[in-house]
């Protein structure tokens, strides 16, 4: 991320750090919540854990259900699921940061640091899309 | 929190022990932790100091086999406490725990025991496919035991977390039910606990994988004839 914005150049810098909202500031959300909220499970490097924790690198998953990824982290999920041809049947529960669930803004940048990183590619998310695809998505509680 | 307040005594008594011989591979020794009890020799000769062991316990693990002290006796040990469906720490606790696993696989030199706290759910069943998810094939070198069935087995098992200087508990605040953290005790060959470490700090876990060897190395040093048998 420092590497990102020392390539700005001066300027950049001091826009990175006193911008909360700069566009680079948003990937960097995104690492954050991961590191927060998901690392923990899945692994500093998206590798996962054995057959009990699914791997977020390279994962079919992310692709196959992507309409459903942003309702997935806000409820959680458990039960059998297939990734990458492996089954796993464990709990994974509800994305909270700060005891809080997670916005839309929040979501869409995690959803775009996940699918963009070790070797992952996918159209950027945009925060109306994930909004349209929470919206038959139940709530579990502010 | 004592734990915490526990752990940083035992951090600097290992930073010392490490530091204090420039050979480190052979004058280096692990500390031994708890407390030790100084009897005064009958005699008038010089007092006994007789040094804290690792609580008793019996278990039964993945395999049904009955796991002891007495059936860790004479090599090392380490042990964790955790659940099959703790979505806390867990997952990165016995990831980290695998990761030291994984070069002594084979090796009868040291095992492997990861205690249930909640054996109300996690039947022999659920901790052998929990064991096999993670990777682990061989039951007698990484243990995945539970104090039983009976009514009081929770309480042993709490009280075993406290007597290897971790903590477990209920606690409904506390995700998947359950407050623990995530320390892992070595233990010698006689059972005493010779280094506690957070298995959520990567230094940490470097440091058991570095300390770990010393300690076998000293348990050679006890039974040579065990050593040149293999
Ligand atoms: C407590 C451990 C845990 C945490 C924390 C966790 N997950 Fe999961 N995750 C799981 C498990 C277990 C599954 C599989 C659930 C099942 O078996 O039904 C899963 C499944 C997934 C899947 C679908 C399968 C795949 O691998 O593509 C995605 C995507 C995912 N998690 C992303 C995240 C993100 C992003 C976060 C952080 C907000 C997160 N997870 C936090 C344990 C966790």
């Amino acid at each position: 991320m420092i590497g990102r914005c020392l390539g700005l150049g001066a300027l950049g810098v001091v826009a990175c750090l006193s911008l909360p909202g700069c566009f680079s500031n948003n990937r960097h959300q995104g690492a954050r919540l991961y590191a927060e909220a998901c690392a923990g499970c899945h692994g500093d490097a998206g590798q996962g854990l054995g057959r009990l924790i699914p791997p977020l690198a390279g994962a079919d998953y992310l692709a196959l259900h992507r309409a459903e990824l942003p309702c997935l982290l806000r409820r959680g999920v458990h039960g059998p699921m297939t990734v990458n041809g492996v089954l796993y049947n464990q709990v994974m529960p509800a994305a909270r940061v700060d005891d809080k669930q997670l916005s839309p803004a929040r979501l869409t940048n995690l959803l775009n640091y996940i699918e963009n990183n070790w070797g992952n590619h996918a159209a950027p998310r945009t925060i109306q899309e994930v909004e349209r695809q929470l919206t038959a998505c139940p709530n579990v509680g502010e | 929190m004592s734990i915490r307040f526990w752990l940083a005594p035992a951090l600097a008594a290992a930073l010392l022990t490490a530091c204090s011989g420039p050979s480190a591979d052979q004058a280096a020794r692990l500390p031994i932790l708890g407390e030790r009890d100084v009897r005064p020799n009958p005699n008038g000769g010089p007092a006994d100091t007789i040094f804290a062991t690792a609580p008793a316990f019996k278990a039964v693990d993945q395999a049904g086999k009955p796991v002891t002290n007495q059936t860790l006796a004479g090599r090392a040990y380490i042990t964790d406490f955790f659940f099959a469906t703790c979505p806390g720490i867990c997952p990165k606790m016995n990831g980290a725990l695998l990761s030291v696993f994984k070069p002594y696989a084979t090796d009868p030199r040291v095992a492997f025991v990861s205690f249930t706290i909640d054996p109300a759910h996690d039947s022999l069943a659920v901790l052998d496919d929990y064991a096999q998810r993670l990777g682990v094939t061989n039951a007698a070198r990484w243990h995945f035991v539970t104090t039983g069935h009976s009514a009081t087995a929770r309480d042993t098992v709490y009280g075993l977390a406290k007597g290897f200087f971790t903590a477990a508990q209920p606690d409904k605040e506390a995700p998947g039910g359950f407050a623990h953290n995530g320390t892992f005790a070595l233990v010698d060959d006689q059972g005493h606990i010779r280094g506690l470490y957070d298995s959520l700090d990567a230094n940490e876990v470097a440091r058991l994988q570095k300390e770990l060897p010393v300690l076998l190395a000293e348990i050679a040093e006890r039974h040579p004839q065990a050593t040149a048998a293999q």
